[in-house]
């Protein structure tokens, strides 16, 4: 060795939130030699990437980058991973936080060995939230099948009934436990990353676009669950009224985004997501059509203007510069029709679709309840990172609203600054 | 180490009611072998069992019956213990259920026309496994002779600095390299810059001079300026780095490949060895060979390429319509900085006043692309650049004229804070013209949001160039390594240095250079510096993992390194020139020198080896081939009709997650399969395949990750490589007198789960068809 003056790896770092950018944070924090929490308040890690049924522009499976992450925490000693967990305090100051976790009960021990019969015993079914609740499963189950860490999960409802009896009868390892509380746990970290991720924005909320209301408007998360082989059609696209197999499609654009009512900002993934879900549908339907009704088609770069430029060659598709601004059912067929000015011809466009797709945005989790600590949000929630102060970071769609390949940049970058919290102390 | 070998078998989950455990534990016991089995083996008193031989029986290698090695990961962890996960739940019972293969009958049993096909498959199971724990070692980890932590980098414009001060403020030296005379590229000759606070809506004065003053008093970072990298050699934690001065010619300068039409005479034919050996002499003549050690070089752990970008050149016939190269008064949006940055806007042909400027982002025609290696930045730089034209003049006006405004998440504040000028006209717009008018300019669009063609008269027009990456004109880096000097493929990623943008952004194809900033992709300042950091991190993270004698993703931790018999080389190169990583040079015999800290541990050299002279600590061709051999391959003195017998090399990344998923969902597929996991398929060797067709198995395929432009293979290229083996092989197959069709490689995704059943029994029937391998037997 000829130099050696690197700051030995000190002090902890605890990571909020399992999905991409706290994976992401997580991992390269802990290879680089340092002791990470992560802490997630699911039942399984992957957070809103595990739903999705493929990234753009590669169009490939968001559980092949997940596997390889879930590898990486198999292998490294120095990541801790608290699932169904929640931070209720963090107090302190930089280089040196208390933080209080609520440990949530999954009524299943770790001698749960996966084998599923439990779940077969079980006769409750519960609406599946991994679905967005387009199908139900079994009150004990597996989040899904690529599900990590792969344990099972029973849900609350059943407490206390016939079908408690049954699933603990079921085991044969003696893994379900009914009697589990929250628990809390302390923990003392030097820096903290804040991967506390997005929700769709709840689209019920868009008064004029009729979701909630129409059977056959969906949101574009649904719709990567819709086109995922394990999702409640087993990656059948077909709309939920009749289960019919959609011979036309649209996409309505900003839906909820660059709307002063809804969300002032851009969404940043909803372009490139519409553009890919449309190789879904033209994938399984090769005679479909699709309408994109977009205000801007944001595809910067080289990559993803190639990836439109693909999109653009199909005849199938039609992209409509135009605000939509009403859908309305058609009597007796479920069929919905959508109602936009053309903003280059000015014309009114009404086109008649099986299926409407909603490009819904995202909305940062602290929007609608802040995080128990001293941080602060822009007006629409996002975290603002005090690089000055230090100690705190935001990573991911917690601090803006970015794609994935923008998160997983951002988090490896803010596993830095965390790491300088520490070396710094 | 002394191996004490213990069988462990769990008859949990399904197992024990599936199989007849007495029957396999006669494997392992019939080569006296210890063996136990439990109900619970993931459970305390099945752990507690394992370790009590541990202490008691000094047990150190096992081999363990139970579920995938995807899960109960750490329950079966054993410090200094050899451990093998045999996986009898997902890929033998639950894959394969009673239901649709039956157990036999008491009077079905020894006869010749009976046989139990899943009983089968896992006895020969627990049979390779026993076969590799044989064959393996515990790795013990590589140490580097000499080591370093000190990171270069190599630019020193915003990125480049913000990487450094990055590093430093986790402890770490930095030396940055920056060819020009001074620090601050691109940022410094900015007037403003964009906004990379919320609200995100006003310009601001540029950070670049607060970064340079930051660099300078950092005790950690050493500036060189006029200073060029002329060749970077070694490895991760041990570069030797030769510096010089732009212009200079020296010995070190780093020797370049010859050229594809250097290589061939005038009839296309390739020169013999000598020959191009010869040629590439003189090629590079007055430069020393990779391999020369550089002693004045300095030492360096990791490297950060932040080299940046150019402006694009926006010239030819496409752009003819915009007056590009005719009228002086049309330039690109660089060259409008620089005229911005050194005061009021004037107009380059006679010094005048601009005042009416308009901003063109997209060349027009049929086409709403914008110019080539445009970004988000080049729209908020528009934006940007048309509120100089109101700052510097009351009566000013700038028109935007766009084909989609690319402002993407908060960057839309900005937009709209610039929307909000009543002196700046955006609309969507197909450019049609730009001509002389008089003094002036006139400028016509069509399929504008006015619904109609306007014509604009201006002072100047902006058009909205590309960032091209400084990789696309010179590999920067000046590697000194066999395989060349810069990235490799870069034609893939439109000469961005990149590899795998999607889920591991800093991942190049040489391990221990990180690109940050605009190298990767176009991006504001704000992006760029936030880039930095992650780039330090990775160069951290490598520096770290090579002092721990481990590798970096995405095998993080592996403490095996290839091994080389050289006794047995015969300088094919092969080696070499396969890894995807560039981690061997060879030297001028041909015989390749090992880096292991660039090496990423795949194996694609292992695969490559003609003569089967690399391997790894716990994973090498006789591992491999001897679970292979362990293969029990009925005959008709067996059986009447003897089951066929076909080995499935699987990629343990994607496709054996896949197989365990269809396990899961008790999606059944041919028991007469025999899977191998290996890293990556371009580890595969092929003498594995011969093996298994010379005893007598029917048939051989690979299950690995899709190829090709959108490649999913965790190390690039091992599944196409592979696949060109694959197709190779079928000379050696003719020459054994068996038809090609029965070896083959099949893509699969890691989601395509359902497609298990079908790809594997699809293969099993022509397998069939062709009817059993003439070899059975003998």
């Amino acid at each position: 060795m000829t130099t050696d003056n690197a700051a030995p790896a000190s002090g902890s770092i605890l990571v909020v939130g399992g999905g991409i950018s706290g994976l992401t944070a997580t991992l390269e924090a802990a290879e680089v030699g340092y002791e990470v929490f992560l802490v997630e308040k699911n039942p399984y890690l992957g957070g809103r990437v595990s739903q999705l049924n493929q990234y753009f522009p590669k169009l490939c499976p968001p559980s092949c980058g997940l596997e390889i992450n879930f590898r990486r925490i198999k292998d490294n000693p120095k990541v801790k991973v608290f699932t169904l967990a929640e931070v209720e305090k963090v107090s302190g100051t930089p280089g040196n936080y208390d933080v209080t976790i609520k440990l949530n009960p999954r009524f299943v021990n770790e001698n749960c060995t996966a084998c599923g019969a439990c779940a077969e015993a079980c006769q409750a079914e519960i609406a599946n939230e991994f679905n967005f609740g387009m199908d139900r499963i079994k009150a004990a189950y597996l989040p899904h099948n690529m599900a990590f860490p792969t344990r099972y999960t029973i849900s609350s409802q059943i407490k206390g009934t016939e079908d408690a009896q049954r699933c603990q009868e079921a085991c044969k390892y003696d893994a379900i436990d009914f009697n589990m509380e929250p628990k809390s746990l302390t923990l003392k970290v030097g820096s903290v990353i804040w991967a506390t991720g997005w929700e769709p924005y709840d689209a019920t909320r868009i008064d004029n676009l009729g979701f909630g209301q129409y059977q056959n408007i969906i949101t574009n998360m649904m719709m990567e669950r819709l086109a995922a082989t394990n999702g409640p059609t087993k990656g059948k696209i077909l709309r939920p009224s009749d289960n019919k197999e959609p011979e036309s499609i649209a996409f309505v654009q900003c839906a909820g985004s660059r709307d002063e009512n809804h969300l002032p900002y851009c969404s940043y993934i909803c372009c490139m997501a519409s553009l890919k879900q449309a190789t879904y549908v033209r994938e399984r339907y090769p005679d479909a059509k699709i309408y994109i009704f977009y205000i801007d088609l944001r595809t910067p770069g080289n990559r993803y203007e190639k990836f439109y430029k693909k999109i653009k060659e199909d005849r199938n598709i039609f992209l409509i510069k135009g605000k939509v601004a009403e859908v309305n059912e058609e009597a007796g067929t479920g069929n919905i029709t959508v109602v936009a000015e053309n903003a280059v011809t000015g014309d009114k466009v009404k086109q008649t679709v099986d299926m409407v797709v909603l490009a819904t945005g995202m909305q940062p989790s602290a929007a609608n309840s802040k995080l128990p600590a001293d941080l602060k949000y822009t007006e629409d929630g996002f975290i603002l990172n005090d690089f000055s102060k230090g100690g705190m970071f935001a990573a991911g769609c917690a601090n803006k609203p970015a794609d994935v390949v923008s998160s997983n940049q951002n988090a490896t970058g803010m596993a830095l600054k965390a790491i300088q919290t520490l070396v710094k102390r | 180490m002394d191996k004490k070998y213990g069988v462990y078998i769990c008859t949990g989950c399904g197992i024990g009611d599936a199989l007849d455990i007495k029957d396999l534990c006669g494997v392992p016991e019939e080569e006296g072998l210890p063996v136990q089995t439990h109900p619970f083996l993931c459970g305390k008193e099945g752990i507690d069992l394992i370790k009590k031989d541990m202490k008691e029986k000094g047990i150190n290698t096992m081999v363990i019956g139970a579920c995938s090695r995807r899960v109960n990961f750490d329950v079966f962890k054993f410090d200094g213990c050899i451990v093998e996960r045999v996986n009898l739940r997902e890929q033998v019972v639950w894959s394969h259920p009673r239901s649709v293969y039956p157990a036999l009958t008491e009077d079905q049993k020894g006869s010749s026309e009976h046989c139990d096909r899943v009983q089968m498959l896992a006895e020969d199971y627990i049979k390779m496994g026993m076969a590799r724990v044989e064959k393996v070692k515990l790795p013990e980890a590589y140490k580097l002779d000499s080591f370093t932590r000190k990171i270069l980098v190599i630019g020193g414009g915003i990125t480049g600095m913000s990487s450094a001060l990055d590093a430093a403020a986790a402890g770490y030296e930095v030396t940055i390299v920056e060819k020009e005379s001074t620090l601050g590229g691109y940022a410094k000759k900015v007037r403003k810059q964009l906004p990379v606070d919320a609200p995100f809506q006003n310009l601001i004065s540029p950070v670049v001079g607060d970064k340079i003053r930051a660099v300078e008093a950092e005790p950690k970072i050493t500036v060189k300026t006029n200073t060029l990298v002329a060749r970077i050699a070694g490895e991760p934690g041990n570069f030797n780095v030769t510096l010089k001065k732009p212009g200079e010619k020296i010995e070190f300068d780093v020797p370049f490949p010859l050229p594809a039409e250097m290589k061939v005479d005038e009839n296309g034919k390739e020169y013999e060895k000598d020959k191009l050996v010869e040629l590439y002499k003189e090629y590079n003549v007055g430069k020393t060979d990779i391999l020369q050690f550089d002693p004045n070089g300095e030492k360096f752990g990791a490297v950060i390429l932040a080299a940046g970008w150019r402006p694009d050149n926006i010239e030819g016939d496409a752009y003819a319509h915009l007056g590009v190269g005719t009228i002086p008064d049309v330039v690109t949006n660089s060259q409008f900085e620089e005229i911005a940055a050194k005061g009021k806007i004037k107009r380059p042909s006679d010094g005048k006043e601009a005042k009416n400027v308009v901003f063109i982002q997209s060349p027009g025609k049929d086409d709403d692309s914008d110019f080539n290696y445009c970004g988000a930045v080049t729209s908020l730089v528009s934006l940007k650049q048309a509120k100089y034209v109101r700052e510097d003049y009351a009566d000013g006006k700038a028109y935007v004229i766009y084909q989609h405004m690319r402002t993407p998440g908060l960057q839309e504040n900005f937009y709209k804070a610039v929307q909000q000028d009543e002196g700046i006209f955006l609309t969507k717009g197909t450019i049609a013209s730009v001509s002389k008018n008089g003094g002036g300019l006139i400028v016509e669009a069509d399929n504008t949001l006015l619904g109609e063609k306007i014509q604009i008269k201006a002072d100047m027009v902006v058009l909205a160039a590309g960032m091209v990456p400084e990789t696309k004109f010179d590999p920067v880096v000046n590697l000194a390594y066999r395989q060349g000097p810069g990235f490799r493929d870069n034609a893939l990623f439109d000469q961005y240095a990149d590899s795998n943008f999607i889920c591991f952004p800093y991942e190049t194809q040489r391990t221990g250079i990180y690109a940050a900033g605009c190298v990767r992709r176009s991006m504001t300042m704000e992006e760029s510096m936030e880039d930095a950091a992650g780039a330090a991190l990775k160069a951290i993270q490598c520096i770290e993992s090579s002092s721990r004698g481990v590798s970096v993703h995405p095998r993080s931790g592996d403490m095996t390194f290839p091994d080389f018999f050289f006794q047995r080389c015969t300088q094919c190169k092969r080696c070499t020139e396969e890894c995807p990583f560039g981690a061997l040079d060879d030297d001028e015999k041909g015989t390749p020198k090992p880096n292991p800290s660039r090496c990423r541990r795949c194996g694609t050299c292992m695969g490559a080896c003609p003569e089967r002279i690399i391997g790894f600590a716990d994973y090498n061709i006789d591992s491999i081939g001897s679970q292979v051999k362990a293969i029990r391959v009925p005959s008709e003195d067996d059986y009447d009709e003897p089951p066929f017998r076909i080995l499935g090399l699987v990629c343990e990344n994607d496709a054996y997650p896949a197989i365990d998923i269809a396990g899961m969902n008790k999606l059944s597929f041919s028991a007469d399969v025999r899977l191998i996991p290996v890293r990556c398929l371009g580890s595969v060797n092929v003498i594995w395949i011969k093996d298994a067709l010379a005893q007598g198995m029917d048939g051989v395929f690979l299950l690995g990750c899709k190829h090709g432009d959108d490649y999913q293979c965790h190390f690039v290229k091992g599944s196409e490589l592979a696949d060109i083996r694959m197709k190779k092989i079928g000379d050696a197959l003719a020459s054994l007198a068996l038809e090609e069709e029965r070896v083959t490689q099949f893509q699969v995704a890691i989601d395509e789960y359902d497609k298990i059943p079908e790809i594997i029994n699809k293969f099993v029937e022509e397998v069939e068809a062709l009817g059993p391998n003439p070899f059975k037997g003998f």
